[in-house]
């Protein structure tokens, strides 16, 4: 009985590694900096984190299918030059420079899921390459010269719903809601998961999976998109280097959230949310704790990596802990066995 | 005969320029089961891919009461109102049993595109009802076992109202109850109406569930009867195209008092308790017990690919501690695994490949060479012709192309080529057809002879009882008791393997 009751909640405490680890990282980066706890900077954190998050979101999508996107990085890059571009030369109002950097980005992820499902290129390498090529589109429309904003997007990048909550924080949630929504609620959400668990089954069982491909990678490439929008509204310019690396960021986003590589588990609320936040409030407490500025980085990759290692250990464990036990131990019968 | 609902006509198919069926002209009836059997590599599977839309004839039609029917693919087919459940289960283990049921045409909430959930749930209810499946609709397909996997494939069938469901060898990885469960299921299936068409290489359950039966071998119809026209040895002797005088091939050597697998008081908590036997050179060992007794668990942690908490285990002699799979094929033991898709093979890759994997480093003679091709390729041609294994080039073609049987061969093969001191073998019959079975019963003397001590796990004591010099009987988690050949009995040993919760 008292084995039993220690397993489930080993197998409890594996479920939820990353909701562990965030109160972990929380609590020991308060710890060091009182002034941590304060509600001031937990609203810079979801501020700051609200880009990444969004593009994880749509790098959520992607994993459930066993895939990846390497490109987003790229892809925030190229349409938010060509709608500053459109807004600077076309003097193009705001709505119309954001319909154009999400079209951008919806292309981008269409010319993705073009070579994975018509000319069958495994998603690592298409991605790679639009990757590169995308970054070369952009620097050509660019010249490698900064695209400043107008001020009325700056504007909206610091104002407030409600007067009350910043704007980023809104598009982030919303968009994370209505992800979640998708994923759980609506039919290609849940055949996005059947794919991920196994394309060969889901083919004979009658899906389209090349649509349902098709539809994740146009997700994360809008998604990409509005994350660099959003992140743009905040910064005001686009500058030459917008972008980079990010992909690594969403894709660890996405895995501390739960999702797993090889498909078919994860979910954005909470887990790429919980993620995002995670990897800004790592970054948001190096900065607080004082923490050289060129150690910050090893150390927030370090727990990335450790995350990412613990859960696989996670997956091998919880794989033992589901495993039936087969023997009924004659001395102690009660609830053995049940899982 | 009776009145077809499905007709063959003349149809072939190829694959890479093989042909696999050869023109084949068949009634499937209406109403009742017709029993499917033939070898491995027969066309069985291939023919009722074709029903089932997942391939399309290269020559000659089907008709679906009476009309010109041609599905392009597995949906059409359901539309038509055939289900075909496979060989290998087609569920989505991460999500609910609702959800696999309506995966490819979800019943939305009026005009919004969400699913609408309690409508699923409802009608998912009614269907597990009528297969006797008490758990909820909402239960993940993960936590539940292959039997009850079936199950909820068969009410998917429901679900589209199939009016002729395929079953390709349902029975492979099922406990004695879940298989009876499946044939009363089956039974009332057809008495609503539905016509059955029924795959398996356990021809007494054809016998018994069978109102036709048809026979195919090497791509034709050899024959199609009811079922009162066939006994098993017809069946067996149609689909060999020969008679089998025995099913057993007769030992050749005696085993030898050299222990080759000394266990002494393995133990796993919830697992495997106290488990001590002996191994000798050239002696085929059999573990008997029924599924869940802990037999595969056993060989697994043997092998080195679980662990246990307690024990001690000596191969050819020497202490073998911190077993892990590379250090026990190092010591010369060899595992075939009774999950061959999960584990033994690797489904896209050649099949010589496959077969080569295990022996590889045996043909490269030091550290960093080139591995030494030719030979490599005619041992693995030998030992690919010896089991017989059939399905077109062994260089090019990949293992997922083969058929269910020979995919098991394939996973023998793999081991034998090493030459293993030790082989422990789960189920290898499984899914195999007679003349196959003969195959790998005189592969396994031979190696005997040779010196080879065999662990032979299986579930059908009948063949145990005639290959084995000796005989472990497992329950839960136990070795109950031991019998030597001369001991052998039926009823005895029975009665061991259902020796459980004596508390
Ligand atoms: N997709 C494919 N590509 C190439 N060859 C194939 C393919 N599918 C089947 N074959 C070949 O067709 C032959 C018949 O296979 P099939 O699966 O119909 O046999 P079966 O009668 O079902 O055998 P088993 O009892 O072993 O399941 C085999 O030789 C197999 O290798
Ligand atoms: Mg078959």
């Amino acid at each position: 009985m008292k084995t039993t009751n220690r397993q489930h909640l080993a197998q409890l405490a594996l479920q939820n590694t990353s909701l562990l680890l965030f109160i972990v990282v929380f609590v020991v980066f308060g710890l060091l900096a009182p002034r941590f706890f304060a509600l001031q900077t937990f609203e810079t954190i979801l501020k700051q984190a609200s880009y990444i998050g969004i593009v994880a979101i749509g790098m959520t999508f992607v994993i459930l299918t066993a895939g990846i996107d390497l490109s987003v990085g790229s892809n925030m890059y190229v349409s938010a030059t060509v709608a500053g571009l459109v807004m600077q030369e076309l003097k193009a109002p705001v709505w119309l420079g954001l319909l154009v950097c999400l079209s951008v980005g919806m292309l981008f992820g269409g010319v993705n899921a073009f070579l994975i499902t018509r000319v069958k290129i495994i998603p690592f390498i298409a991605t790679l390459g639009t990757m590169v090529a995308g970054k070369g589109i952009g620097l050509l429309f660019s010249r490698s010269i900064q695209i400043p904003y107008p001020d009325s997007v700056l504007e909206l990048g610091s104002s407030r719903l409600f007067g009350l909550i910043p704007l980023p924080i809104v598009i982030f949630l919303g968009v994370a809601l209505a992800a979640q929504l998708v994923l759980t609620m609506t039919p290609i959400g849940r055949q996005i998961y059947a794919v991920g668990n196994d394309a060969e089954a889901a083919k004979k069982a009658g899906l389209s999976v090349g649509r349902v491909l098709t539809s994740v990678y146009i997700v994360s490439g809008l998604m990409a998109a509005l994350g660099g929008f959003v992140s743009v509204a905040q910064q005001g310019v686009v500058h030459p280097g917008f972008g980079e690396g990010y992909e690594f960021n969403a894709i660890a986003a996405a895995v501390l959230g739960g999702a797993s590589l090889f498909g078919g588990v994860g979910s954005v609320l909470p887990g790429t949310l919980l993620g995002a936040v995670l990897i800004q409030m790592i970054q948001t407490g190096l900065i607080f704790t004082k923490v050289d500025i060129y150690i910050q980085p090893l150390i927030t990759a370090a727990i990335i990596f450790s995350a990412v290692l613990l859960d696989a250990f996670r997956n091998i464990q919880l794989q033992k802990l589901r495993r039936r036990n087969i023997r009924i131990d004659k001395g102690a019968l009660v609830g053995a066995g049940d899982d | 005969m009776s009145d077809a609902i499905l007709t063959f006509d003349h149809v072939e198919k190829s694959f890479f320029g093989v042909r696999v069926l050869k023109g084949i002209s068949l009634d499937v009836p209406r109403g009742k089961v017709l029993g499917l059997v033939g070898e491995n590599g027969a066309g069985k599977s291939t023919l009722m891919n074709l029903m089932g839309g997942v391939h399309a004839p290269d020559r000659g039609q089907m008709l679906l009461n009476g009309a010109p029917y041609a599905p392009r693919t597995p949906s059409d087919a359901n539309a038509a109102g055939i289900a075909f459940i496979h060989q290998e289960l087609n569920l989505f283990t991460n999500l609910s049993i609702a959800e696999n049921i309506f995966i490819d045409g979800f019943p939305r909430l009026r005009w919004l595109p969400m699913l609408d959930r309690s409508h699923m749930r409802a009608r998912t209810k009614q269907y597990l009802e009528a297969v006797e499946l008490h758990v909820s609709p909402d239960t993940l397909v993960e936590k539940l076992s292959p039997g009850e996997r079936q199950l909820v494939e068969i009410a998917k069938a429901l679900s589209f109202d199939a009016r002729i469901i395929i079953f390709d060898e349902p029975t492979t990885s099922l406990t004695a109850r879940e298989t009876e469960r499946l044939f009363r299921l089956i039974e009332r299936l057809r008495s609503d109406g539905a016509s059955i068409v029924y795959i398996s290489h356990i021809l007494p359950d054809v016998m018994r569930l069978a109102d036709e039966i048809a026979v195919l071998r090497d791509g034709e119809l050899v024959a199609h009867g009811d079922k009162e026209a066939f006994t098993i040895n017809r069946m067996i002797a149609l689909m060999v195209g020969r008679a089998i005088e025995q099913l057993y091939p007769p030992r050749r050597s005696a085993p030898t008092t050299t222990p080759v697998l000394e266990v002494q008081d393995i133990s796993q908590q919830g697992i495997v308790e106290a488990i001590t036997f002996t191994l000798h050179k050239g002696e085929i060992l059999g573990v008997f017990g029924l599924m869940g007794s802990g037999r595969s668990e056993l060989a697994r942690i043997l092998f080195g690919l679980d662990e246990h908490a307690r024990g001690e285990i000596r191969v050819a002699g020497k202490p073998y501690t911190r077993p892990s799979a590379r250090r026990s094929i190092d010591a010369g033991m060899a595992f075939v695994t009774e999950n061959r898709r999960e584990e033994g093979l690797l489904m896209d890759i050649a099949i010589a490949e496959n077969i080569g994997l295990v022996a590889l480093p045996r043909y490269a003679a030091a550290t960093v060479t080139a591995v030494n091709e030719r030979r490599y390729f005619t041992e693995i041609t030998d030992v690919a012709a010896s089991l017989a294994i059939k399905g077109g080039e062994l260089r090019q073609q990949a293992v997922k192309t083969l058929s269910g049987g020979n995919q098991q061969k394939a996973v023998i093969a793999k081991w034998l080529l090493d030459k293993p001191a030790v082989l422990i073998i789960d189920e290898p019959t499984r899914g195999v057809d007679v003349g196959a079975k003969y195959e790998i019963y005189s592969i396994i003397n031979d190696l005997a002879a040779a010196g080879t001590g065999v662990l032979f796990i299986s579930s059908e004591l009948e063949e145990l009882m005639g290959v084995c010099d000796r005989m472990l009987v497992m329950s839960n988690g136990e070795i109950q008791a031991t019998f030597s050949r001369d001991e052998f009995e039926k009823e005895r040993i029975l009665r061991a393997a259902f020796r459980e919760n004596a508390a």
